[in-house]
């Protein structure tokens, strides 16, 4: 693998939250959402990371930002200009100074906008912020971010609730770009938005990144829009990531159960395939992220599964020797 | 086969500070005994409020159903009285909605919702009724369902209740179901055990289905037929394969290029579908969809076209041979 394209570099990430209980709110366990996950992005890349609800998607995006800090692990940052910082260890001013090189798009565009802001006000304040413009080019500056996302530049004096959800994507992409970032972690960023309206911002997403050269870090659960937009993907359950290849090959030949499982239960939206198909049926519901199944987490719902799966956590290798398909379980040769 | 369900000019509407709500402007289908029926389209197109209409939940005011017919094995549901329609809810049309926290009663065992309803309707016994939802409970695949009996919703996960859901919409071996996105909000492993369950009992019981979706990619494998919805008109209407093969509707064709596909290999550029859904204040003088239409003609903006058959079992609302772009 290319290591001098590196722009971010996850190292054994794990985040737990305490659960509390009782009159003296003991801590009596954690809940285990990301607990020792590990893989680079390459700079220009998509890294698209699915997985079900509860898996630890979300948190993994948010803890690589610093919005909520790690339990143990490191992420790596490395600029355009070549300077690596670790950011788990960074506070205060120089966390902040990093901070302008990651943004994020979040999934709903309903709860993400201060309804009591007007567009530009909310557009304008990273560069406030960051003290990048001001006075009067700020304005000069979310005109022109609002032309970049396909929005009227009139349109900012506007309220959030004066736009369609699609609409307020394209303000939630614009904040994020004010600040000219590097990467962008997009958590489900069309998952709230009608069909017709989700290919108008996946199209936007791949313009601006061809533009500006943009790194994403692309969260979602489903599985045929990470398809189309990324170059590599990584599959999470219940904590873990399970497995992670180029697009195609995890697409075409998924290696590990759960992978294979998830993709055969995505319905095909053409009538002739979907007649021949079929589904690999998985019983049961996630088990809890407080207790985990020992060994590998999947044991439990695997159809393959042995003695050796209930005991012993599968090591993280790349299956292919240099191939870089990357999975983690016992089964596979 | 003879139809069990024929909708004739269905029309609901719901009376808003803002004005007058054309939710349904319309609709006319049919269902066949034991088909399965795919009603498509995206949020607000009146898939939702075509489902209350026919089950006569639709909240009264605000919502009226202002005109048409239902006729279900011979009788109008629109006309039945409150007392012989709640005798057809649940017995022989059963219903399975979105959202199983919302529809479920929390202060309720899950037995006793499932048991309600077959004393209501069958007249069981609470000791029959009890034994039957127990069997129902372990025919949707719940564990140990005599002991999940006296749980409440709250202690189910969003798959389990919603498995609860369709216990119950079959309890009584309904001739027709009536499922409004009922996977919509679970995960993709779930779906599917949801989906096979419910081709499953089709299968077994032969009822007819109704399946409302926004999602294309459930209804290929599941529906014969699918409705496309737009604006509470029906647009097109066609067997499955053709649907999918040969759209003739401009905006089912933008909805399925722009339709991801899991098996999708080249990288291809989405065709999107620009603007926005129109509001429903007031009907259209001339097509809903020609706003966003890149096929429309002068005749477009004045004259609602209407649904009118281009070959054997498939309709279309639109002036425009759209593949071809000319003016039929």
């Amino acid at each position: 693998m290319n290591t001098d394209n590196v722009v971010l570099k996850v190292v054994d990430l794990k985040k737990h939250f305490p659960v509390k209980q009782g009159i003296i709110m003991r801590e009596v366990g954690s809940v285990k959402a990301v607990d020792g996950i590990s893989f680079d992005i390459r700079r220009g890349e998509t890294m698209g990371l699915v997985g079900e609800s509860g898996c630890g998607k979300s948190t993994t995006g948010r803890v690589i930002l610093q919005l909520q800090r790690a339990t143990a692990g490191q992420v790596f940052f490395t600029g355009a200009d070549g300077e690596t910082a670790e950011m788990t260890v960074l506070k205060g001013e120089p966390l902040r100074r990093m901070r302008r090189k990651m943004q994020m798009i979040f999934q709903d565009p309903y709860a993400s906008l201060d309804p009591r802001m007007t567009v530009r006000d909310i557009i304008g304040e990273p560069l406030i912020i960051h003290g990048v413009v001001r006075g009067k080019a700020v304005e000069e500056r979310v005109e022109e971010l609002l032309k970049v996302v396909g929005l009227n530049p009139l349109f900012a004096n506007r309220y959030p609730h004066e736009f369609s959800g699609g609409q307020r994507q394209r303000i939630g992409i614009a904040r994020a770009f004010a600040l000219n970032p590097e990467l962008i972690l997009c958590d489900e960023p069309i998952s709230a938005l009608d069909v017709s309206i989700q290919a108008q911002v996946v199209n936007l997403l791949e313009d601006l990144q061809a533009r500006f050269n943009l790194t994403y870090l692309f969260i979602a659960h489903d599985l045929s829009m990470v398809r189309h937009i990324s170059d590599r993907v990584a599959v999470m359950y219940l904590g873990v990531i399970v497995e992670l290849a180029s697009r195609n090959d995890l697409y075409k030949s998924p290696l590990h159960p759960y992978t294979q499982a998830l993709l055969s239960a995505v319905p095909v939206p053409d009538p002739v395939v979907e007649v021949n198909r079929q589904r690999i049926i998985l019983q049961g519901d996630v088990p809890s992220p407080i207790n985990p199944p020992s060994g590998c987490r999947f044991h439990t719902r695997c159809a393959i599964a042995q003695g050796i799966c209930k005991e012993k956590r599968p090591e993280w290798r790349d299956a292919t020797t240099g191939g870089g398909h990357w999975v983690a379980c016992h089964l596979v040769p | 086969m003879a139809a069990l369900l024929e909708v004739k000019d269905l029309r609901t509407q719901f009376q808003t500070r803002n004005g007058l709500v054309h939710a349904v402007n319309g609709i006319s289908f049919d269902l066949a005994e034991g088909e399965t029926l795919g009603i498509v389209g995206e949020s607000g197109c009146g898939k939702t409020v075509s489902a209350l209409s026919l089950m006569r939940l639709i909240p009264e005011p605000p919502g009226k159903i202002v005109g048409g017919q239902a006729i279900f094995q011979g009788k109008d549901l629109l006309r039945m009285s409150p007392e012989e329609i709640r005798r057809v809810r649940g017995a022989q049309i059963g219903m399975a909605f979105q959202d199983p926290m919302t529809s479920l009663n929390p202060v309720l065992t899950i037995g006793r919702q499932l048991t309600e309803a077959l004393e209501l309707h069958k007249g069981m016994s609470r000791q029959e009724a009890r034994h039957r939802a127990a069997e129902l409970l372990s025919i949707v695949g719940i564990p140990q369902p005599t002991e999940r009996l006296s749980d409440y919703p709250h202690q189910f996960s969003g798959g389990m209740r919603q498995r609860v859901m369709i216990a119950m919409a079959l309890s009584c071996m309904p001739q027709l179901l009536i499922a409004d996105e009922p996977t919509t909000a679970l995960d993709v492993t779930i779906q599917a055990q949801i989906v096979d369950l419910v081709k499953r009992l089709r299968d077994e019981i032969g009822m007819a289905i109704i399946w409302i979706t926004h999602d294309l990619g459930i209804v290929a494998g599941l529906a014969k037929r699918v409705i496309v919805m737009y604006a509470g008109f029906i647009i097109e209407e066609a067997p499955v394969k053709e649907l999918y093969a040969e759209p003739r509707h401009p905006y089912t064709l933008g909805l399925l290029g722009s339709l991801l596909r899991p098996d999708e290999t080249e990288h291809r550029r989405l065709v999107s579908i620009e603007g926005l859904p129109p509001d429903l204040l007031g009907l259209p003088r001339g097509c809903p969809f020609v706003p966003r239409c890149v096929y429309a003609v002068a005749r477009c903006w004045e004259e609602n076209p209407a649904l009118v058959a281009v070959s054997q079992g498939h309709k279309k609302a639109c002036w425009v041979d759209a593949p071809q772009g000319r003016l039929q």
